[in-house]
């Protein structure tokens, strides 16, 4: 029985987490526009322009391989396989026991790679630019990343997602200053891989100052309605990600009482509305950096993930 | 040590979160190229100093923790960013720093001395206090980045900055320790001050001089050869 | 053969494939090269049935004695749990090589007669179970392959390539015979050389430390183990392709295997826990050098060959951990360190001759194995470059390959290190983790920019848009290798089942418990990596999305010029648009070379602009160097010159003075002599 309704969380999550990653880029461009003084368009125009470019039909170059044709495919599965990892509204749903951390990263890895190798399939200068540079900051996004997947490993005992959750929601561990330190590394990481500003700004309109968008011109129609869809999904998924492990107050249990699954999901939404907000502002109030910076600002994260692992080694509360 | 400074304890966990907030601001100071952010993320370091010094005083009880806070927040927090924001354009300064390493250099040698400065205090301190503890590791590197920054920039300003953010580093370290007397407090404030005044008399001084504040033009004067 | 023991059966199969393998050599040499490929390939996969059927059923028996060899003594043939592990790697392999050696066109007809040698060595390297046919068929090995590489010994780089090489091998052997020295013990009357002599009487104290250094440069040499891995990328990029498969993926391993033998097995478990470290720090080390040189080389042999320096490392990380937990006693992380590095042994064996097999393919295909003159060979050759695909996702250790199996073991084991205990270690050990995953990115970064500058994008090239699909036998060969791939990264599992008996021998526990054919976790009891089911949950995710697309979607679609923000289409006489105007090898490692090659390599960019008025192209020029090079072998090359010039005196000297050396030295020598006794 509890079985099933694990298996019913789990499906549940996934309809929210698709559900809600539009959702999501319309609450930010929303809050953008709302800052800048304007109005700002609904908050479901994510979805028209979705249903829009599913409706087209893609042109693909001339010189376009089945790989073009195939990678938005699959690089928007291995982010909803990321996603159905992470656990929103309830823990200890059906994949709990597969959402290894590290697996999470291996995941989003495979849907970047096969993303740049799409970008570099048509032999543009774009593609090519926005590929390599897209690898680079996964160099320095992902050790960083590793190391705090270290510092959490340290306390909870495995880099399982869902133990890690359940240890930190008891709260026992208390506030811990490694914690304050990879938040702000995690932050700095979400900032990267989903190409916000100052990093990568989604919505510019030119092209050398483009990542992700550069890698990914080519496409149209459907093939780019995933590759949009994909894009809000990874932002939504960075988002619980951060709720999940540093404010993981208020979750149910997917085995547990249905009607706890509500307060958890309300519990979600709210944590996701302020870090909409928090993002909106923060993008809001600066610019876009030099992308040789870019290794720099990950080098940030990086070396506070460090100071996170030796700080619990040294610290009493780890031996 | 009283007991609700145990660790786990709420307030103990604070303080130190307070704390590391200092010490991710000094790597900010590091990390930062601009002036007026460099002043900004002066000004926000001295004013989580004056949030820990006031969580400091309400759980020491302790009522001059609570004058630090506010010279802390008034001086440092206010006070001097804006008259160094002021002196920036009225200098028209150039807005971006160069600096004697790179950032990337200079922030692994931050990780390291920071690193350095923990591994020196925690087990040294085994059987001292734990609040006191890791709050001196923490003050410590603080300290020591500030005198990073001050090393690896070459504009006179900054290293009044990193001058600056060492000495919020040894309040940190005060504030720690419970019992620290406020006048310590005090002479600190003022030598601030001082040390404040003197360098902006020494800006025009160079600026007159030598059209820059590129500290390297003093090289020539002290003797030293390039 | 001795008629009072009776060795298994698996073990005198493997001994006759090791035999019948020198044999071959005859056969080649004879002018029957095809024959004898045809043979090796045979023979290589008899050799692999039967070291399953010893994994499966067998276990150690005595050994076989060969009357071969040293007067009296003969060689000694054993086969255990650790050399069958790493037996399996070389005939799959071996098999692999020779399939694609068949397709050559005769090219490589000079040294034909070297190949069945050269696995014949490896053989006779891991079946050996005493000191003399260790370093027997270790050297063997080094000299066969020094003969591979120099096929095509008409071109200067193959030469110098060749004879750095040799000069390592020296090396190696200079560290190695002396290492297997100080470990056999010697009593008066009778010197024993066998294993199992040598294992009685465990060395101590400087003898200890001094074999450890030895083993590491002797053996680390021929590995690949930074820093003394400056051979590796050269003489990679002068061997033919099934050669180099055969040095990166096998040969490589053997070095990895004498390590282990040497350190593990012979040298017994009463070492100290800083054995681990020398490992570890020259691993991560080596795995980030090696990682960023693949992203910035040229030539797509030498990007392998910096990514075997990578993967070594990482494997020598695992090593090094799995010695210092077995030392600290802690069996269970010393069984997740060691399986984490022979699950990587087995994957980067696999997948590393995979893509030399597959550069091979566009060197036969295209004519080059230059980044500036391949591209868009997806389109002329689907079957290679789907291989190679297999072959970089697993290098991009991406889910579910073997890639990431590994890896993530590898991860798992390094994030409980901790537990060993110290501070030092401890912080040691969280900048091996940090190094490790950087060099993952980088491998990952290397991956996409080996697949999208070779095989994605236009041709750079008439000859290389004219590119061809490789014979049957090449393609089949890769075909096999890159299926082989996806099972181990499917079940690995299975793989640390065939490594079981290896664990227990090396580490004293094997993985049992904690890894079934399904899941790998890192303690008994608790969640771990269980491959099929991301396998399968990535699937249903892609059958989802296919689904809805299909539903929801306009399909079909249609065929236009590239936009490329409104670029026009290229000319008629440049059919495939103007090469420069694609993201190219050097230009894709652009951002990480400025980012880190700078620091670490020293790398430089030189714009050779020409002035206005002036026709010629303008210029990029980058150069970079391995720090290895740099700072070993450069002031190493100048002691040797000045010591040369010390030399060159002596013969000038006058008769008196001669003499008077001489005595000197002969003085000396009995001082050494008394010192010794005294010891």
């Amino acid at each position: 029985m509890s079985t099933i309704i694990a298996l019913i969380a789990q499906l549940l999550h996934i309809a929210l987490m698709l559900a809600a990653a539009p959702l999501l880029i319309g609450l930010i461009r929303r809050i953008k526009a709302r800052l800048l003084g304007r109005a700002g368009p609904s908050l479901i125009q994510p979805f028209r322009d979705l249903q829009r470019l599913l409706r087209k039909q893609p042109v693909l170059a001339d010189n376009a391989s089945w790989l073009f044709a195939a990678a938005p495919a699959v690089s928007f599965a291995a982010t909803l396989a990321a996603a159905a990892l992470i656990p929103s509204f309830a823990l200890g749903m059906t994949t709990a026991p597969l959402a290894d951390m590290i697996v999470i990263a291996g995941l989003l890895t495979l849907s970047r790679v096969v993303l740049a190798l799409a970008g570099m399939d048509i032999g543009t200068a774009f593609g090519g630019i926005g590929a390599s540079r897209e690898m680079t900051f996964a160099v320095f996004a992902e050790p960083a990343l590793l190391l705090v997947i270290f510092t959490l490993a340290l306390l909870a005992g495995s880099t399982n997602l869902d133990v890690i959750a359940t240890v930190l929601r008891e709260g026992t561990l208390g506030l811990r200053v490694s914690l304050g330190l990879s938040m702000v590394a995690v932050i700095t990481i979400a900032i990267v891989e989903n190409g916000r500003i100052p990093v990568d700004n989604p919505a510019t309109h030119l092209e050398l100052t483009m990542v992700h968008e550069a890698m990914v011109l080519e496409y149209s129609g459907r093939h780019l309605a995933l590759i949009e869809w994909g894009v809000a999904l990874r932002l939504l998924l960075w988002l619980t990600l951060i709720c999940t492990i540093f404010v993981p107050f208020g979750s149910g249990q997917a085995s547990g009482f249905p009607p706890y699954w509500i307060t958890g999901a309300l519990a979600w939404a709210a944590k996701l509305g302020v870090l909409a907000i928090a993002l909106a502002v923060f993008e809001s109030s600066i610019a876009k950096m030099r992308v040789f910076r870019v290794p720099e600002f990950l080098g940030i994260a990086l070396l506070l993930g460090v100071l996170a692992v030796i700080f619990l080694f040294v610290s009493q509360g780890f031996t | 040590m009283t007991p609700h400074l145990a660790y786990g304890a709420f307030s103990y966990d604070l303080a130190h979160l307070l704390g590391a907030a200092v010490l991710v601001l000094s790597f900010g100071l590091l990390y930062q190229r601009r002036l007026t952010s460099i002043i900004a993320i002066y000004a926000l370091q001295s004013v989580v100093l004056a949030i820990a010094a006031t969580w400091q005083g309400w759980v020491q009880d302790s009522a001059h923790l609570y004058v630090t806070a506010l010279i802390a927040l008034c001086a440092k927090g206010v006070a001097i960013p804006l008259a160094l924001r002021n002196i920036v354009f009225r200098l028209r300064i150039e807005r971006s720093v160069d600096a004697a390493l790179g950032v990337f250099p200079s922030m692994a040698l931050g990780v390291a001395v920071a690193t350095l400065s923990i591994l020196v205090v925690l087990p040294n301190t085994i059987e001292s206090e734990t609040l006191t503890r890791e709050d001196l590791a923490l003050a410590l590197s603080v300290v020591m980045l500030g005198l990073l920054s001050m090393i690896t920039r070459r504009s006179a300003l900054t290293q009044v900055i990193g001058f600056m953010s060492m000495e919020n580093g040894l309040i940190l370290a005060a504030v720690g320790l419970p019992g620290m007397p406020l006048i310590v407090e005090l002479s600190v404030a003022v030598l601030v001050m001082l040390a404040f005044v003197v360098f902006g008399v020494f800006f025009f001084r160079i600026r007159d001089q030598f059209d820059s504040l590129d500290v390297s033009h003093l090289d020539r004067v002290g003797g030293t050869h390039k | 053969m001795s008629p009072d023991a009776s060795p298994g059966f698996w073990l005198t199969g493997l001994a006759i494939v090791a035999g019948v393998l020198f044999v071959l050599g005859l056969l080649a040499a004879a002018g029957r090269v095809r024959a004898a490929y045809w043979a090796t390939l045979a023979v290589c996969a008899a050799g692999a049935v039967l070291d399953l059927g010893f994994l499966a059923a067998g276990h150690a028996g005595p050994p076989l004695s060969v009357p071969i060899g040293l007067p009296g003594a003969g060689i000694q043939l054993a086969l255990d749990g650790i050399s069958a592990f790493f037996l399996l790697l070389l005939m799959l392999i071996g098999a692999a090589a020779a399939a694609t050696a068949l397709d050559d066109h005769g090219h490589y007809n000079s040294t034909a007669a070297l190949l069945p040698v050269f696995i014949g060595a490896m053989t006779l390297s891991l079946l050996a179970a005493d000191a003399f046919s260790l370093v027997l068929g270790f050297e063997a090995m080094s000299l066969a392959s020094f003969g591979l590489v120099l096929t095509n010994h008409t071109d200067p780089p193959v030469r110098s390539a060749a004879l750095l090489y040799l000069g390592m091998a020296a090396l190696g052997a200079a560290c190695l015979i002396p290492a297997m020295a100080l470990l056999v013990h010697l009593e008066p009357g009778a010197v024993d050389l066998s294993f199992a002599a040598i294992r009685e009487h465990p060395p101590q104290g400087w003898r200890a430390i001094a074999i450890l250094v030895l083993v590491l440069i002797g053996a680390g040499s021929k590995a690949g183990l930074a820093p003394l891995h400056v051979w590796l990328p050269p003489a990679h990029a002068a061997a033919p392709s099934h050669v180099s498969a055969l040095m990166s993926g096998a040969m490589t391993k053997v070095a990895l295997y004498v390590i282990v033998r040497m350190l593990f097995d012979l040298c017994g478990p009463a070492q100290p826990i800083w054995w681990g470290v020398p490992l570890m720090a020259l691993g991560a080390m080596g795995a980030v050098l090696g990682a960023l040189r693949a992203n910035i080389e040229g030539d797509i042999t030498a990007v392998r060959a910096c990514s075997t320096v990578e993967n070594i490392g990482l494997i020598a990380v695992g090593l090094g951990l799995a010695l210092a937990a077995r030392s600290a006693d802690l069996p269970a992380l010393a069984a997740l360190a060691m399986g984490g590095a022979l699950l990587h042994v087995m994957a980067h064996g696999l997948f590393k001759s995979l893509l030399f097999l597959g550069a091979g393919a566009a060197l036969h295909g295209a004519g080059t194995r230059a980044l500036e003159r391949l591209g868009g060979l997806i389109h002329r050759m689907p079957v290679t470059t789907g291989c190679m695909l297999v072959g970089a996702a697993c290098l991009a250790a991406l889910p579910p390959t073997s890639g990431f199996a590994s890896e993530w073991t590898l991860f798992q084991a390094v994030l409980a290190g901790p537990r060993i205990g110290g501070v030092a270690l401890q912080t040691l050990i969280c900048v091996v983790a940090l190094l490790m995953a950087l060099a993952a990115a980088l491998a990952a970064a290397a991956a996409v920019r080996l697949i999208g500058v070779g095989f994605l994008g236009r041709p750079r090239t008439p000859r290389t848009a004219a590119a061809h699909e490789v014979g049957y036998a090449a393609q089949l060969a890769m075909l096999a290798m890159a299926l082989l791939c996806l099972l181990a990264g499917l079940f690995p599992g299975a793989v640390l089942a065939a490594a079981a008996a290896g664990l227990k021998q090396t580490v004293g526990l094997t993985m049992a418990g904690r890894s079934s054919l399904l899941l790998v976790t890192p303690q008994a009891g608790s969640p771990g990596y269980a491959a099929p089911a991301i396998a399968a949950l990535l699937g249903l995710a892609l059958a989802g999305v296919v689904w809805v697309v299909r539903r929801r979607a306009t399909g079909g679609s249609r065929r236009g010029p590239a936009w490329d923000c409104g670029f026009g289409p290229p000319p008629a006489w440049l059919p495939f648009g103007d090469p420069i105007t694609q993201y190219g090898g050097a230009s894709f490692g652009q951002p990480l070379r400025r980012a880190l090659g700078v620091a670490l390599l020293g790398a430089f960019e030189l714009v050779d602009m020409p002035e206005p008025g002036q026709t010629r192209a303008a210029r990029l020029i980058v150069r970079s160097k391995d720090p290895a090079s740099a700072l070993l072998f450069k002031p190493v090359a100048r002691w040797r010159d000045a010591l040369s010039g010390y030399a060159d005196h002596l013969q000038f000297l006058t008769i008196r003075r001669t003499l008077s050396v001489i005595f000197g030295v002969v003085v000396l020598f009995l001082l050494a002599v008394v010192l010794l006794e005294q010891l």
